[in-house]
C-alpha cells in the first residue's frame, strides 16, 4: 500500500540511480520536471474540453462533440489548429517584447509548481519559505501582461493590459492575506509543514483541515475569489472579454503565441488551485481514516478536480463584473474581510479549545463585518420599473 | 572557477541589464531592463543563502516597484519622442566621469583590503522561523515604524497623485445612495 | 562555492556606479528614480554579502537591515513616482530640466 502511495517517488529514485554519479541530482530534478509537465499538460488538455462541455451543458446545449467520441479529441484538433495558424506580428509592434511576452508569462507560472506537495514526500523542491516563493513568482508574471499589451502598439491592447495589471495587483493583496491564517496555524512558510499541520481527526471523525474552522472557511472563500481574479477567470475576465476590448492584451497574438498565453492562464489557475488545496483542504490527506487506502496523490487529484469544476461552474453561472465594481470589490470588501479574518484566526488560537464557544465567537466575529460591509457597498438597488403606456 | 560560474553569470547579466536600463532610448525598455536587473539581484541574494530576502526582493521590486515605474512612464507619456526633450544632459561625459570616480573610490579600498582572500564559512540556511522570532523580539520597533511609514507613504502617494477633479469629488459631501431618484416612473414617449 | 568576498563587493560597486551615472546623466525624472533604486539595491547587496561572509551570520543583522531597506525603498519609489506624476500634470513634462524653478 505504501508502495502505491510512493510510486512516483520510487520511480524517480530508481531512474535517477541508473544515471552516472555526478549528475544524479540533475537527472532526478529533470525527471520531476518532466513528470509535472506531462501530468499538468494532459490536465490542461482535459480541462479545455471539460470546460467547454460543462459550459455547454449548463447553457442547455451540447459542447464540442464532433472530434472523437463525445468530442474528447477536441484538444488535439485545437492544438493542430494553433500550431498551424499563421503567426502575424503587427508592423509597428515592438518585435523583441512581442516575442518575449508569452515566454515571460508562462515561465514563472511553471516555476510555481515546484513547491506544491502533490502527495506524501512529493514536492519537487524543499524550500523553507515555499509559499513566499510561490507568491513572488506569481507577481513576476504581471510584467509579462504589460509587455504583451504595450508591445502590440494598439490602444485596445494597452487598455486591456492596464486593466489586467490593475486587477491582478489589487487581488494579490487579499490572496496573500487570505493565506496568512493557514500559515499562522502551521507556524511555518513551508508547504509540506502546512499539510502536516492539518493531519489528524478531531473527535475521531472530522479531519482537521483548515476549511472546517470559521476562519479557515472564510479564508478559503476569499482565497478562491482572489484566485479567480488573479487568473483572469470569469466573473473577473474583463481584461479578455470579447465584447469589451476585442481580446484585451491578447488582441495582436495569433497561433502558437496565443496558445502559450492560454496555456499560461490555465497553468496559473492550476497552480493557485493546488495551493488552495494545500492550504485549506488538507493537501494530500484523506478525509476519513477508513478512506486512506486511496494513495495521497489520488486524494490531491480528487480535491483539485473538485475545485476546478467549481471554477468552471462559476464561469457558467456568474455575469462579468464591471471594472470599477471589480476594483471596489477587492479594495473595499475583500481586503477588510481578509484583515479581520487574520485577527479572528489569531483569536481562535488564543482561546481555550472548548469547541462550541470558539466556533460561535469566531463565526459571529466574521459574519457581522461581512454583513455590514456587504450592505454598505451594495449600492442602489434599482426598483422595478413601472411602464406607463400612452392610451 | 567552475564553482564560480553561477556568480559570474548572474553578475554579468545584472550589470548588463543595469547598463541597458540606464542607456536605452525608450523609457519602457529601460523600465523592463531595470526589472530584469532587480531579478538578477534576487538571484544573487539566493546565491548568498539569503532565501527570504531574495524572494522578498522578487515580490517587492519585480512585482510592485517595476510595475509602478511602468505605470509612471505610461501616465507621463514618457515614451513619446519630443524634439525639445533631450535624452541625456548636455555634458554626459562629466556625469560618467564623476560616476567613474565614485566607482574607483569604492573599488580601490576593496582591492587593497583583506576581503580579496576571504572565503565564506559554511553557513547554515537560516530558517524563516528565526527571522520571524527576531522580527518580533529584537526588531519589533523598526517593524512597527516601517508599518507606519508604509501607511503614510500609501496615503501620501494617493493624495499627491490624485487628479484635481477627483479631489473636488472627495471634498464635496456625498449624498446618501439615491433610492428616491430611482423610484420614479418611466414613461415611454 | 569559494567566490571571495571581493567579487560581490566589486559587483555591488559596479551597480552603484551605473545607478549613479544614470541618475546624473539622464534627463527623465523617472530614470533618475530608477538610478536611485539601483543604488539602493547595490547597497542592499553589500549588506547581504557582508552578512554572509561575516563572523556572526546567526545574528541576522544584515538580513534585517535589507528587509527594512526594501520596504522603505518601496515607499520611497511610490511617493517619488506620485510626485513625478503630479508635476507632469502641472508642467506637462517629466524632464528634470523643466523642474528647475520653484515658480508655478
Amino acid at each position: 500500500m505504501n508502495n502505491l502511495d510512493q510510486i512516483f517517488v520510487l520511480t524517480q529514485h530508481w531512474l535517477a540511480a541508473l544515471a552516472p554519479g555526478p549528475i544524479q541530482s540533475l537527472v532526478s530534478m529533470l525527471l520531476a520536471i518532466a513528470g509535472l509537465m506531462a501530468v499538468f499538460g494532459s490536465c490542461f488538455a482535459l480541462t479545455t474540453i471539460l470546460e467547454r462541455k460543462i459550459l455547454g451543458r449548463m447553457q442547455n446545449r451540447f459542447g464540442p462533440n464532433r472530434v472523437g467520441p463525445f468530442g474528447l479529441l477536441q484538444p488535439l484538433a485545437d492544438g493542430i489548429k494553433m500550431l498551424t495558424k499563421e503567426d502575424i506580428v503587427p508592423y509597428s509592434a515592438d518585435q523583441a517584447l512581442h516575442f518575449l511576452a508569452p515566454l515571460a508569462l508562462t515561465i514563472p507560472v511553471w516555476l510555481a509548481f515546484a513547491v506544491l506537495p502533490f502527495g506524501r514526500n512529493m514536492n519537487a523542491i524543499e524550500l523553507d519559505c515555499g509559499i513566499l516563493f510561490f507568491f513572488a513568482i506569481g507577481s513576476a508574471s504581471e510584467l509579462a501582461v504589460f509587455m504583451a499589451g504595450w508591445s502590440s502598439q494598439n490602444k485596445y491592447s494597452l487598455l486591456g493590459a492596464m486593466r489586467a495589471i490593475a486587477q491582478m495587483l489589487s487581488y494579490e493583496v487579499p490572496l496573500v492575506l487570505a493565506s496568512v491564517p493557514a500559515l499562522m496555524a502551521a507556524g511555518s512558510l513551508s508547504l509540506p509543514d502546512v499539510v502536516q499541520s492539518q493531519s489528524g481527526y478531531a473527535l475521531g471523525l472530522v479531519p482537521r483541515w483548515n476549511v472546517f474552522t470559521p476562519w479557515g472557511l472564510a479564508a478559503f472563500i476569499l482565497f478562491l475569489i482572489a484566485a479567480a481574479a488573479e487568473s483572469n477567470r470569469c466573473p473577473f475576465d474583463l481584461p479578455e472579454g470579447e465584447s469589451e476590448l476585442i481580446a484585451g492584451f491578447l488582441t495582436e497574438y495569433s497561433g502558437f503565441k496565443y496558445a502559450l498565453f492560454f496555456l499560461g492562464e490555465y497553468f496559473g489557475l492550476f497552480a493557485v488551485t493546488g495551493l488552495a488545496v494545500t492550504l485549506f483542504l488538507g493537501g494530500w490527506q484523506a478525509p476519513a481514516k477508513w478512506l486512506e487506502w486511496l494513495p495521497s496523490w489520488g486524494w490531491f487529484a480528487a480535491k483539485f478536480s473538485a475545485l476546478i469544476l467549481l471554477f468552471i461552474w462559476a464561469r457558467a453561472t456568474l455575469p462579468r463584473l464591471r471594472f470599477d465594481q471589480l476594483l471596489n470589490f477587492a479594495w473595499k470588501f475583500l481586503l477588510p474581510l481578509a484583515l479581520i479574518n487574520v485577527l479572528v484566526a489569531a483569536l481562535w488560537w488564543k482561546l481555550p479549545a472548548a469547541m462550541e464557544i470558539r466556533w460561535l465567537l469566531c463565526a459571529v466575529l466574521l459574519a457581522v463585518p461581512y454583513a455590514w460591509l456587504g450592505r454598505s457597498w451594495r449600492g442602489a438597488i434599482p426598483e422595478q420599473r413601472q411602464y406607463h403606456y400612452v392610451e | 572557477m567552475s564553482s564560480d560560474l553561477p556568480f559570474y553569470l548572474i553578475a554579468a547579466l545584472t550589470v548588463g541589464f543595469a547598463i541597458a536600463a540606464m542607456s536605452l532610448r525608450r523609457l519602457v525598455h529601460c523600465a523592463l531592463c531595470a526589472a530584469a536587473a532587480f531579478a538578477g539581484l534576487a538571484m544573487a541574494y539566493l546565491q548568498l543563502d539569503a532565501e527570504f530576502v531574495g524572494f522578498a526582493q522578487l515580490l517587492v521590486y519585480v512585482g510592485a516597484i517595476a510595475i509602478l515605474i511602468v505605470f509612471a512612464v505610461l501616465l507621463t507619456r514618457g515614451d513619446e519622442v519630443r524634439p525639445d526633450h533631450h535624452q541625456t544632459s548636455p555634458t554626459p561625459m562629466a556625469g560618467i566621469a564623476v560616476a567613474a570616480l565614485v566607482l574607483a573610490g569604492i573599488a580601490i579600498p576593496i582591492f587593497t583590503s583583506p576581503s580579496l582572500r576571504r572565503v565564506a564559512p559554511p553557513t547554515a540556511i537560516v530558517p524563516v522561523k528565526k527571522i520571524g522570532e527576531v522580527l518580533m523580539t529584537r526588531y519589533v520597533l523598526p517593524l512597527e515604524m516601517v508599518g507606519v511609514v508604509l501607511t503614510g507613504a500609501l496615503l501620501g502617494a494617493v493624495v499627491v497623485a490624485m487628479s484635481e477633479d477627483a479631489e473636488v469629488k472627495l471634498t464635496v459631501r456625498r449624498k446618501p445612495a439615491g433610492h428616491a431618484e430611482l423610484k420614479g416612473e418611466m414613461s415611454l414617449p | 562555492m569559494n567566490t571571495p568576498l571581493s567579487h560581490y563587493l566589486v559587483f555591488s560597486a559596479l551597480l552603484f556606479g551605473i545607478g549613479f551615472a544614470g541618475a546624473v546623466v539622464r534627463r527623465s525624472a523617472i530614470l533618475v528614480l530608477v538610478g536611485i533604486e539601483l543604488m539602493l539595491n547595490a547597497a542592499n547587496l553589500n549588506f547581504i554579502a557582508f552578512w554572509h561572509y561575516g563572523p556572526h551570520p546567526e545574528a541576522l543583522t544584515g538580513v534585517m537591515f535589507v528587509l527594512f531597506s526594501i520596504a522603505i525603498a518601496a515607499a520611497e519609489a511610490a511617493v517619488g513616482l506620485a510626485l513625478v506624476i503630479a508635476i507632469y500634470r502641472q508642467r506637462k513634462s517629466a524632464q528634470v530640466d523643466c523642474m528647475d524653478t520653484l515658480k508655478g
